[in-house]
């Protein structure tokens, strides 16, 4: 094969596998009303894709909220505006780091999980089984998943936020003598609801929605084997983490670009 | 199956500890708590300069926050600022000879607008006016001002 | 041709072709009901395949078939699962959904297709599970069983929807002998008992044609013998005759085509 059409080969694989991606999105959409009646199925995955998330989030968000209160003081202090650090943490977490460290992970915990245990309910024809009982995998296997992750998302990130904003608090106030008065109120007065609270929730909506379904899909696709699961769960984590950052670019420029 | 219940119970705290999350975001971090924008009367100023102040930016007196900047406009007969601020209703015994400044928070911080109760008997009400108003200290005029003097004492020195 | 009702599966000039590989050309099946028929054949002439068409889960590029009277390939979704519901299908692996117990697993069909009250599930699975003879393993989960067992679960859980039909993917591979006569056993009463149709694909000579009413031989695409154990046995055919007996070499040849060997030998190879 010559460069040329090992290019053109790649290229129209990776359309293909896109085109398939979505066309499994609207499936599992179209999948998920059914799940209404069915709960338990919904709970069962919060619980092992948001719950198990919970202390990886926590303990992540309290060391970034500390490490931005200590670097944070350190830079303001020399221009006296020490009083700003609870602006400057609540703002670096609440716009960025909360949903973006938090979905990458989040790609990272539960999105390998999921791709790894749907690909193996693929490589030992679970999947196959189920469509064979006239059960469709997507409804019962994928869609709970899916709606999960979305659900989990941005939980998780106004949790990673939060504890955030408390290990600055520690820090900042706690440990280096900031005015606590001050580390609120500036905080209050500056950092918006609408502006950046509301989008911070929804960058993680949309980061949710995204790494969720990434990996859900790359579990689905998988090369039914060892290999082909062990390769698809490490795609998730790289194409997931990729997405995240490239569409925190894209979010940040519609939301923040021009006040 | 026995697990079950813990397993929607720990769900249940998850779901939980998310929200009250987003609420502690919402109430302690932002300014949602602050007020609402739309109850509140109304109460125009006019201003030469009001440097950096904003839409949004507080109006305070003796420090305590009662309102906010609502809009801002510029009469073009005038020649000035036009700054509409909302006011928290419950502070309704507001002079009407009350005056307004633009201050700073800090160096480098926010502006915004100080109001100075004066001694009338009447009240401002909706729509009223606030004629004794001082504008903005502009950094740069400040600075320009300073160096001005220090360099006219220096020729003075000579 | 036969007489239709008394085929529940007919296949006529079924083609599939996989990429550029021709898996079946052009073959006739005719699977009476209530019979057990084993399909037979080397490895890699796509036996599973088949019952995958069968079941709907592939298209054949050409050709029909008939289960029930519905041709497979031109049902819609729906029509597909509403047929699915009265098809059992035992996979080589089990395929229990490895997050619910032997209990649950029995009852997932139940619980997903039927309104039934709890107790009368249970009723059932235990019902199954003890035609199989596992219910004292309820309680376990499928990566605490034997692959025996767990093929047996599946087979409880295959005909917990009561089916007309169930298809067995190789369910003798490699099982020890005292579960594979356990199998042999469970596959033929279950038949008589249910009164199902069978479809078995196995290439266990031996086991196959001791519970099998009729076998089908396929070979590269296309079918190579048919007929009763016996007659098959007795073949005039060379080729069925090797497979049947498991002669090494014959018409299926030992080596895979290659060039002349002294040839390769001596020839420098081809720079790797």
């Amino acid at each position: 094969m010559n460069t040329f059409q090992q290019l053109g080969h790649n290229a129209l694989t990776a359309f293909q596998r896109l085109g398939r991606a979505h066309l499994f999105l609207f499936a599992v959409l179209a999948g998920a009303p059914s799940l209404l009646p069915r709960l338990r199925l919904l709970i069962q995955q919060l619980f092992s894709v948001g719950v198990l998330s919970l202390v990886i989030i926590v303990v992540a968000g309290l060391f970034v909220g500390m490490v931005l209160g200590l670097q944070g003081y350190n830079t303001l202090v020399d221009f006296g505006a020490e009083e700003s650090l609870g602006v400057m943490v609540a703002l670096s977490l609440v716009r960025e780091l909360g949903p973006v460290v938090a979905a990458l992970l989040f790609a990272g915990r539960a999105g390998s999980a999921l791709t790894a245990e749907i690909g193996l309910m693929k490589a030992t024809e679970q999947l196959s089984g189920m469509e064979m009982m006239a059960v469709d995998p997507l409804k019962r296997v994928v869609a709970p998943r899916f709606v999960a992750g979305v659900l989990s998302m941005p939980l998780l990130a106004a949790i990673f936020s939060a504890v955030g904003v408390m290990g600055g608090y520690f820090v900042g106030v706690g440990l280096l003598g900031v005015d606590e008065g001050a580390f609120w109120s500036q905080m209050q007065s500056r950092v918006d609801f609408d502006e950046d609270i509301m989008n911070g929730v929804i960058k993680s909506i949309v980061f949710g929605v995204v790494v969720t379904w990434i990996a859900v899909f790359e579990g689905y696709d998988a090369v039914p084997t060892s290999a082909g699961v062990s390769r698809a769960t490490t795609r998730t984590v790289v194409y997931a983490s990729l997405a995240v950052l490239g569409l925190d670019f894209v979010l940040t420029a519609l939301m923040f670009g021009e006040v | 199956m026995q697990n079950t219940r813990l397993v929607e119970t720990l769900v249940g705290i998850f779901v939980a500890a998310g929200l009250a999350a987003l609420f502690m975001l919402a109430m302690k971090v932002s300014n949602l708590n602050a007020f609402s924008d739309v109850e509140g009367y109304e109460v125009k100023a006019q201003f030469e300069n009001i440097g950096g102040l904003k839409v949004l930016s507080a109006v305070s007196i003796g420090g305590v926050r009662i309102g906010r900047v609502s809009s801002i406009d510029f009469d073009q007969e005038d020649y000035e600022a036009v700054v509409t601020m909302m006011i928290d209703p419950k502070y309704n015994r507001l002079p009407t000879d009350t005056s307004a400044s633009i201050f700073t928070s800090g160096l480098l911080g926010e502006q915004y607008i100080g109001l100075e109760p004066g001694g009338e008997e009447a009240f401002l009400k909706d729509g009223d006016n606030i004629s004794l108003t001082q504008s903005a200290m502009v950094m740069e005029q400040i600075i320009g001002q300073f160096l001005f003097s220090k360099a006219s004492e220096g020729a003075e020195a000579e | 041709m036969t007489d239709k009702k008394d085929n529940l599966v007919e296949a006529r000039g079924l083609t599939f072709h996989f990429g550029s590989r021709v898996i079946f050309n052009g073959i006739d099946l005719d699977l009476q009901r209530g019979k057990v028929t084993a399909i037979m054949g080397p490895s890699g002439t796509g036996k599973t395949t088949l019952l995958r068409l069968i079941g709907g889960q592939i298209r054949p590029t050409a050709g029909t078939i008939h289960v029930d009277g519905h041709e497979v390939p031109r049902l819609s979704r729906r029509e597909l699962f509403e047929l699915r519901k009265r098809m059992g299908m035992l996979f080589q692996s089990g395929a229990l959904l490895t997050d619910l117990s032997v209990f649950d697993n029995v009852a997932f069909p139940l619980r997903e297709h039927t309104a039934l009250p709890e107790t009368m599930v249970r009723d059932l699975v235990l019902m199954k599970l003890e035609a199989v003879g596992l219910r004292g393993a309820q309680r376990l989960m499928p990566s605490e069983l034997s692959g025996g067992m767990a093929r047996r679960v599946a087979l409880a859980r295959a005909i917990a929807l009561d089916p007309m039909m169930i298809m067995y993917d190789e369910p003798f591979t490699g099982q020890d002998p005292i579960s594979m006569g356990v199998l042999v056993k469970l596959i033929r009463d279950l038949n008589e008992v249910l009164g199902l149709t069978s479809i078995i694909v196995s290439h266990d000579v031996a086991e196959a044609s001791q519970i099998a009413d009729y076998i089908y031989v396929l070979s590269q695409g296309v079918v190579v013998g048919q007929g009763t154990p016996d007659e098959l046995h007795q073949s005039e055919s060379e080729w069925v005759r090797q497979f049947m007996q498991g002669m090494p070499d014959g018409p299926v040849p030992f080596h895979y085509p290659a060039g002349d060997y002294a040839e390769e030998l001596l020839s420098p190879g081809e720079g790797r």
